[in-house]
C-alpha cells in the first residue's frame, strides 16, 4: 500500500509571532520555520506504517515556495522515500492544497494520505476534510490510533468529551491530532541519507489548479493584551477579593 | 436574510455550543433554519423549535445519520447550503470535521472558529494559537463558518415556535462506519459551556492527586475540569480535558489554573476567561502575567484550604 503524507513549512512553535507594523500581515522576514508539528505526526504514523510492512512507499508533499524542500528534507530524513515540491510563491489557502493534493493524488493513487489535523499558522483545520471531500474518500479526523486489518482502516478519533473509532474503507483520509504518536529524532546519518533521496518539483500549473485566494485577509491585529492583577497574600484575601472585588460569588 | 445552522446534539439534546452558535446566526440574519440530522429526534426536535429566532427546524432522520459520520452527512448539508447565504456549525470536534467537507463539495472556502461577526461577508477569527487576530472578508456566495461557542451568547430554549419540515435523509455512502465511542463520565457541566473552571497542571504530580485536590474543589463550584497539555500526557487527566491551543477554547466567568506554569498554547486556551485565578508554587510561572489573583505557594495547601474557606465564608 503506497501512502501518501502533506507537510507544511510553517513559523516554528516556539517563535512569538508580531504582526507588521501596517497589519498587513505576521512578521516572516529571519523568522524560524520548521514543519508544521501536526505533520511531523503524520510523516512519523506513515513511516511507522512502513516499518510494520503496512505501507510499501511513504510519499511526502509539500507546497509552497522552494524552502518548503527544507520541510521535505526532514521527512525524507524521517524515513520517507520520495519527495514532491508543489512549488508557488502564491499564497495557498486551504480550499488550493486541497485541490493540489487531489491532483498529486490522483498521479500518485496512494490507498492513505495522512496530513495534520491543522497547521499552527493558519489554525484552519480544513485541508485533510476538503481532499476527502474533493476525491470522495471518507476521513478519520483527529486520530489518535490508526489500525490496519482486513482491508479496513480503524481511526480512533479525539472528539470533544471523548473518543470516537470509525472503521473506514480504503482508500482514506486520516489527519494526527497530537497524541497519535510521538515523533522520532533524526539523526545526522539518516539527514544525510535524505540528501540522496528523489525530490522532484512540480508546479499548480503542471497540475491544472486555479490556486486563487478565495478569502480576502484584510488585516492583522495582536489581541489586546491581559493586564496581570496582582499577587494576594492568603487564602482568605482571595477569597474576599473574588467575592467583593471580581464578584464572582 | 435566513441562515442555515447545523445542530450538534446528541440525538436526545442540543449541545451547548448549538445554542451559541445560533446567537452568532442572528447576527448576521434574521431568519434562522435549524437542520438536526440524526435518528431518534422527537425530544431534540421539540426543544429546538422553542428556541425563539428559529423559524424553521429542518429534520433528516435515518440510522446511517444517527453517529454524525461527516461522509453521509456533507451531502445532504452541501445539498441545502446553496439555498442560504450563510450556513453556521459550532467549531467544535463535530462541526470541524463536517463543515470543511462540505464546503469542498460546493467549491466554497470555509472560515474556521470565528469569534466576530463584522459584516456578513466579513470576520474576525485566531490565528498562530490566538496571538493574532486576522479579520478575513468571504468573497463566496455562500458564507461557510464555523463559530467559536465562548464568543457568541448562547440562546434561550423557551418561548419560540418554529416550523418543524422533514426532509429526504439521502443515502448511507457506506464508506464509514461507526464502530464506539467512549465518552468521559461525568457530572460536571461541558468545558466549553461551563461558569467555572478548575484546571489542573503538572504541578498536580499524579492523577491522584488530580482526583483527591481537584475534584472536591471543582464540584464544591459546580465547576467543569480542565488540565494542561503537560499534565494530559503524564497520564493525570484524559485527553479531552485538554485546555489550549489544541484543546478546547474555554472562557468561562471563572478560570482556576492550579499547577500550571502558562505555557503559550494553553494560555491560547483560556486567556478569555473573564476572571483567571492562578496557584502555583514558582512566583515566576507565566501564568501570573494573566491571572488576575495570583496565588505563590504549595497548592496542596492551598486548595484544600480554598475549599475549607469558601464553604466558611460564602455559603451553598
Amino acid at each position: 500500500m503506497k501512502v501518501m503524507v502533506a507537510v507544511k513549512r510553517v513559523v516554528d512553535f516556539n517563535v512569538k509571532v508580531r504582526c507588521k507594523a501596517d497589519g498587513s500581515g505576521v512578521e516572516l522576514a529571519n523568522v524560524k520555520m520548521a514543519m508544521n508539528p501536526f505533520d511531523e505526526i503524520a510523516v512519523e504514523e506513515a513511516v511507522r506504517l512502513k516499518e510494520a510492512g503496512i505501507a510499501s512507499e511513504v510519499v511526502a508533499v509539500s507546497l509552497g515556495a522552494k524552502p518548503c524542500e527544507e520541510t521535505l528534507r526532514t521527512a525524507l530524513a524521517m524515513g520517507a522515500d520520495r519527495a514532491i515540491l508543489v512549488e508557488s510563491d502564491s499564497e495557498l489557502q486551504p480550499l488550493a492544497v486541497a485541490k493540489l493534493l487531489m491532483a498529486v493524488v490522483e498521479r500518485e493513487a496512494p490507498q492513505l494520505v495522512l496530513l495534520g489535523k491543522q497547521a499552527i499558522d493558519d489554525d484552519a483545520n480544513q485541508t485533510g476534510q476538503m481532499l476527502a471531500a474533493l476525491l470522495g474518500w471518507p476521513q478519520g479526523t483527529f486520530a489518535s490510533r490508526v489500525e490496519l486489518s482486513e482491508g479496513q482502516l480503524k481511526v480512533t478519533r479525539e472528539i470533544d468529551g471523548g473518543l470516537e473509532t470509525l472503521a473506514l474503507a480504503l482508500p482514506a483520509i486520516v489527519t494526527a491530532d497530537l497524541r497519535l504518536n510521538e515523533p522520532r529524532y533524526v539523526k545526522l546519518p539518516s539527514i544525510m541519507a535524505a540528501k540522496k533521496k528523489p525530490l522532484a518539483v512540480i508546479t499548480p500549473q503542471d497540475l491544472g489548479v486555479d490556486v486563487a485566494p478565495r478569502l480576502k485577509q484584510l488585516k492583522v491585529a495582536e489581541p489586546a493584551p491581559r493586564r496581570a492583577g496582582g499577587q494576594v497574600g492568603s487564602v482568605a484575601e482571595l477569597v474576599s477579593k473574588l467575592k467583593n472585588e471580581a464578584k464572582v460569588f | 436574510m435566513t441562515v442555515l445552522v447545523i445542530a450538534e446534539h446528541d440525538n436526545h439534546t442540543l449541545k451547548a455550543a448549538t445554542l451559541s452558535t445560533i446567537g452568532a446566526a442572528l447576527q448576521v440574519g434574521d431568519e434562522i433554519h435549524v437542520l438536526l440530522a440524526g435518528q431518534g429526534l422527537a425530544a431534540v426536535v421539540d426543544a429546538t423549535a422553542r428556541i425563539p429566532g428559529v423559524a424553521k427546524v429542518l429534520v433528516a432522520e435515518e440510522v446511517h445519520l444517527a453517529h454524525g459520520l461527516a461522509e453521509n452527512l456533507a451531502p445532504l448539508v452541501a445539498g441545502l447550503a446553496r439555498r442560504y447565504l450563510h450556513v453556521l456549525a459550532p467549531a467544535s470536534t463535530f462541526g470541524k470535521n463536517l463543515l470543511p467537507r462540505v464546503a469542498a463539495l460546493i467549491d466554497v472556502a470555509p472560515v474556521s472558529d470565528v469569534i466576530a461577526i463584522e459584516s456578513p461577508d466579513t470576520f474576525k477569527r485566531p490565528i498562530y494559537a490566538g496571538n493574532v487576530i486576522a479579520t478575513v472578508q468571504s468573497r463566496d456566495s455562500v458564507k461557510l463558518l464555523t463559530v467559536r461557542s465562548t464568543a457568541f451568547s448562547p440562546v434561550p430554549v423557551a418561548g419560540g415556535s418554529a416550523e418543524v419540515e422533514t426532509m429526504d435523509p439521502g443515502l448511507d455512502l457506506g464508506q464509514s462506519r461507526f464502530v464506539s465511542r467512549q465518552l468521559t463520565e461525568t457530572s460536571r457541566p461541558e468545558l466549553d459551556s461551563a461558569r467555572v473552571i478548575v484546571s489542573g497542571g503538572r504541578g498536580l504530580g499524579s492523577s491522584e492527586a488530580f482526583k483527591q485536590i481537584l475534584e472536591p474543589f471543582a464540584d464544591r463550584l459546580g465547576a467543569a475540569i480542565g488540565a494542561s497539555r503537560a499534565a494530559v500526557d503524564a497520564g493525570y487527566a484524559p485527553n479531552d480535558c485538554q485546555v489550549g491551543q489544541t484543546g478546547k477554547i474555554v472562557a468561562p466567568q471563572l478560570y482556576f489554573a492550579v499547577g500550571i506554569s502558562g505555557a503559550i498554547q494553553h494560555l491560547a486556551g483560556m486567556k478569555d476567561s473573564k476572571v483567571i485565578v492562578a496557584i502555583n508554587k514558582d512566583a515566576e510561572a507565566p501564568i501570573f502575567q494573566v491571572a488576575d489573583y495570583g496565588l505563590v505557594g504549595d497548592l496542596f495547601e492551598l486548595v484544600p484550604e480554598l475549599l475549607a474557606q469558601l464553604d466558611v465564608g460564602i455559603g451553598a
